[in-house]
């Protein structure tokens, strides 16, 4: 993949620097303290019990469940596993927060100092951004303030409090937002791939903050050397889609420049400012500060002991983790000579997608023209229809016959997609689909005479051929299609270029 | 009165014969906190339908001779810090005015599999916090052995009922002492356990790591019995202790001969009042007539365990008591109650909700309460946790040391429990200092994690409770049950009765 300077084709005269904190629900059937369900939509406050509703008395066992699928997350990220790792309790005040403090991870999180990689197919670019900590703690409940009716009450859901929540925080490693979009979606790909996390942003499995600044070279004046100022580090809070992220950082950006060149204030002499994203009205508003400086007063959650990793486990997790996105990439570019742009559109598609489509190639033989399939035809109309591929009407085994059908000539690929088509509308096998349209190969001798007829009807493309425009002859075709549709129009132009030269 | 008098070994295995019904049991301490409890005050609920019907059904089982628990038929009360399912736990707050737990404590869950019969919740410091009983917002506990004294805490109400014969046991909670101090004012027995050995689940958290339910009897063996139904592990607190739990009732009898018993000379040091010390030499020199060994050991941190204690535990209370704000249940000011309408009146808070964040906890929580949450907050702020908290944890790990140190000489360490008898009602509530000092001698057991027993060891002039400490490496408690056991087989201080109506 070739690589670029991010800021290569990017006019502005400063660097976007963006980081990222990212929280994962993770895929365990019960909460990360009790053994209450963790499942999504339930009527409110029904999937509670004394600990996760902070009962008097009620006391947090841990979840070890989530801790591998958190562990397994982080070795995915080439993050270092500590073997010794501790709970902190992290204390505010928030009616969703029960207990009055959420337990998390402070001064030791169980990971630290790891990578991901996210590279644009187009060659746009490539980054490879640190991951500064992987941590794991509990979610809170969720607060709906009602703003109808004058009352200005709030409606407390505990449902989702106590829920493990992996938060992933990245260095200010990315340049744009279109980095910052692309690497989420990776991060969400190779969780998803991990089976760490359903990273569904509708259902608040996976949530973003960003911060983001920028870094404006300032040329040599007064005697002084050039530097580079950096503008005050915003947050950016309620994004609710990676292209809310995109939109809140590109918005966040220009806004910061404007600033800039309004005030010349630089980090550290404000406070680092929240503001929240707006997404109808595409713009960032600064939001109101908790306090002056917010003070969790953590310290060591004496009701959990320590957890120790071993290198059993550790291994245990790895063995857990599949093939990874990256490497899946490269292992279909190279087993079925597809092109990386290809393997990372089946690749994007998740691992069930992925394994279909190999099943698809080994029956079909060739990687490259099975990869065209999914392409054109299974992932257009899986798109049209949603689901997923295991829901998929029509079978690889299916397609395959379909595939085969064409390159034996019994038809040509238009005509093999409208089977396909009529197989998936109709569930019929393909054999019958085949039949009921009528197609049947065209004998030799029916071809002939068929391009003999149109010869005789169109003298002027004779002529025009004989005058040495062969692509007249490409006229002829759809004139065969119509007399025949089951003619193939490679043949029929061969044909009918063969009999032009012997006349 | 005989039916008050047997222990409760003796009452058991009566009601288990038969000779005495579960009822006639019930009936007869239920009929004593009927008569006393007006003057004492150890009982902030009392459910003698209940307890009836409990008792009722032990017999009838008994009779249709179906399987029967250890504890069939026994009497007991629960400190009100213990969630029980079908009477209120308030934990003496105002806070908690009322409030029922959805659950039972794992120690009621195990006292009732084992079928014993429980009488009541009894009153305590607020939130176990103090170590005179007079900082429960339902009154303070009477000595029963002079009703204008205090009878110590927290746990003032299980040691002033067990004491007055209310109940032949109760179970009480130790963060710091209140287990072992009441139980040495009011003369009965107190066993602390080691950190881990009963489960906390349910038990209203003070200082979640120095937080130890124990037994409080009149005598070491009806604390080990007691002990054999509540002790054990729980996967329902992840710092409950995996160990296997013994019969501590079989391992009362071997003789103490080559015990050694350690003698630490500060505790004889100024503060310590001459009879308590007297009453305390008095109890090695009968050690040593029994068998045992003593000899002098150091324990070079102790003096800073007041200082370390009243850091740790505070830090963790304040975080564990954050959960009281009024919004899901508990005490909720009428005024402040959350609508934007009266912040806007107000003016004096940041919004609504912290008005009435603040509103309940200013109104539910007493001054102590208040006070600890104080010191604990200010202790872990920005700035000043590494002064304060991150250094009492240093301080905590070389007093753990000291104990490690002091236990490879010797078997156990004996002394005062507190340094003075009981005192009178009122006389440190305006001096918190000089109410800390209390438990200058039973923090140490609490910070290394440790087990502790406190029994009585004489009396003063004025008639009141002498109380004897003992205390032991982790998991110890047979030791200490059978060294205290041993002893009472030996003294009589045990079986003395407060000067109470018959």
């Amino acid at each position: 993949m070739p690589k670029q300077p991010a800021t290569a084709a990017t006019p502005e005269p400063f660097t976007t620097v963006i980081g990222l904190e990212v929280h994962v629900q993770l895929l365990t059937q019960t909460k990360l303290f009790c053994g209450c369900s963790t499942t999504f939509g339930r009527p409110p406050n029904t999937q509670v019990c004394p600990t996760c509703l902070g009962l008097p008395g009620s006391l947090p066992v841990m979840n070890r469940r989530a801790f591998d699928l958190a562990v397994r997350a982080a070795l995915a990220l080439e993050c270092r596993i500590t073997p010794f790792t501790k709970w902190d309790r992290k204390n505010y005040f928030y009616p969703d927060l029960p207990k009055g403090y959420q337990i998390s991870q402070y001064d030791l999180p169980f990971s630290s100092d790891g990578h991901l990689e996210v590279v644009d197919p187009k060659g746009a670019f490539s980054r490879r951004v640190g991951i500064i900590r992987v941590h794991l703690e509990e979610d809170a409940g969720k607060s709906m303030h009602d703003e109808g009716a004058g009352t200005g009450d709030s409606r407390i859901d505990l449902n989702r409090a106590g829920t493990p929540l992996c938060e992933i925080v990245s260095q200010p490693d990315l340049r744009s937002p279109q980095e910052a979009r692309a690497w989420l979606n990776e991060l969400k790909l190779l969780l998803v791939y991990l089976g760490v996390s359903d990273c569904n942003m509708q259902e608040g499995s996976l949530r973003v903050d960003a911060n983001v600044n920028l870094h404006i070279p300032l040329p040599a004046e007064g005697g002084g050397d050039a530097r580079v100022a950096k503008t005050p580090i915003v947050e950016i809070k309620n994004m609710n889609s990676f292209r809310s992220v995109e939109r809140a950082l590109t918005y966040e950006a220009a806004r910061q420049w404007e600033e800039w060149q309004a005030t010349k204030v630089e980090m550290g002499t404000i406070p680092k400012q929240t503001r929240g994203w707006d997404d109808p009205a595409g713009v960032t508003r600064p939001q109101r500060q908790k306090e002056e400086s917010s003070d969790y007063r953590y310290f060591p959650e004496p009701d959990l002991v320590p957890v120790t990793v071993t290198e059993a486990e550790i291994a245990a997790a790895r063995g857990a983790m599949g093939v990874p996105p990256t490497a899946l990439r490269a292992a279909l570019a190279e087993k079925w000579k597809i092109s990386a742009y290809d393997a990372d559109v089946l690749v994007n598609q998740g691992r069930e997608l992925v394994s279909w489509y190999e099943d698809l190639a080994t029956r079909v033989g060739e990687g490259k023209v099975a990869s065209n399939w999914m392409q054109q035809d299974v992932l257009r109309t899986l798109n049209e229809r949603g689901g997923t591929i295991a829901e998929f009407p029509v079978t690889a085994e299916q397609v395959a016959d379909i595939i085969g059908r064409v390159q034996r000539g019994e038809f040509d690929t238009s005509r093999g997609r409208e089977i396909f088509a009529e197989v998936l509308a109709s569930g019929k096998a393909v054999a019958d689909v085949v039949a009921s349209m009528g197609i049947a190969a065209v004998s030799d001798d029916d071809l002939v005479a068929l391009c003999k007829e149109l010869l005789a009807a169109n003298p002027k493309i004779v002529a025009d051929v004989k005058g040495g425009k062969e692509q007249a002859a490409a006229g002829l075709i759809g004139q065969a299609k119509k007399k025949n549709p089951n003619a193939n129009p490679g043949k029929v132009r061969q044909t009918c270029l063969d009999l032009i030269k012997g006349m | 009165m005989q039916l008050l008098e047997l222990s409760a070994v003796d009452l058991v295995t009566a009601i288990r014969r038969g000779e005495v019904s579960a009822v006639q049991a019930a009936e007869a301490f239920l009929d004593r906190i009927t008569k006393l409890d007006g003057s004492i005050n150890a009982f902030l609920h009392v459910d003698r339908t209940a307890a009836l019907a409990r008792a009722a059904d032990v017999d009838k089982r008994r009779r249709e001779g179906k399987p029967l628990g250890p504890l069939a038929g026994l009497p007991v009360a629960v400190k009100d810090a213990l969630c029980t399912s079908d009477q209120p736990t308030t934990c003496a707050s105002k806070m908690l005015a009322g409030y029922r737990p959805p659950y039972d404590a794992h120690v009621v869950a195990r006292l009732r599999q084992a079928d014993a019969v429980l009488v009541g919740k009894t009153n305590m410091d607020e939130f176990a916090m103090g170590g005179s009983n007079e900082n429960s917002a339902f009154g303070a506990v009477h000595n029963p052995w002079d009703l204008a004294r205090a009878p110590g805490g927290s746990s003032g109400g299980s040691a002033a009922c067990v004491a007055a014969d209310m109940a032949p046991v109760a179970i009480g909670s130790d963060t710091g002492g209140s287990i072992r101090q009441p139980a040495g004012l009011c003369g009965i027995t107190g066993l602390k356990p080691t950190y881990g050995r009963i489960s906390r689940r349910g038990l209203v958290a003070f200082a979640s790591s120095l937080d130890q339910i124990g037994p409080m009897a009149r005598s070491a063996a009806d604390c080990a019995l007691v002990m054999e139904t509540i002790a054990g592990h729980d996967p329902g607190d992840a710092t409950s202790l995996a160990d296997d739990v013994p019969r501590y009732t079989d391992l009362l009898e071997k003789p103490l001969t080559g015990l050694r018993i350690g003698r630490v000379p500060e505790h004889f040091g100024p503060g310590l009042d001459p009879e308590v010390a007297h009453g305390v030499e008095e109890a090695f020199a009968a050690f040593k007539a029994a068998g045992a060994t003593i000899h002098d050991v150091e324990l070079p941190h102790a003096k800073y365990g007041i200082a370390t204690y009243y850091l740790v535990a505070p830090c963790e209370a304040s975080s564990n008591l954050a959960r009281y704000d009024g919004a899901h249940y508990g005490h909720r000011a009428e005024s402040g109650s959350g609508h934007r309408s009266a912040a806007k009146a107000g003016g004096e808070f940041e919004s609504p909700l912290v008005e009435m964040y603040c509103r309940s906890r200013a109104e539910g929580f007493g001054p102590e309460v208040k006070r600890r949450i104080m010191l604990g907050t200010y202790a872990l702020s920005a700035g000043y946790y590494e002064a304060f908290y991150a250094k009492a944890l240093r301080v905590r790990r070389l007093i753990r040391q000291d104990y490690l140190d002091a236990f490879a000489k010797v078997d156990l360490i004996g002394g005062p429990v507190s340094p003075t008898p009981a005192f009178p009602l009122g006389e440190k509530t305006s001096d918190p200092l000089a109410m800390y000092l209390v438990d200058m001698y039973t923090v140490g057991t609490n910070l290394a994690g440790i087990g502790g027993i406190s029994f009585p060891c004489g009396f003063t002039k004025g008639g009141l409770p002498i109380g004897f400490q003992l205390q032991g490496p982790a998991l110890s408690e047979p030791l200490l049950l059978r060294a205290a056991d041993r002893y009472q087989q030996l003294t009589d201080w045990h079986s003395k009765r407060p000067p109470l109506p018959a």
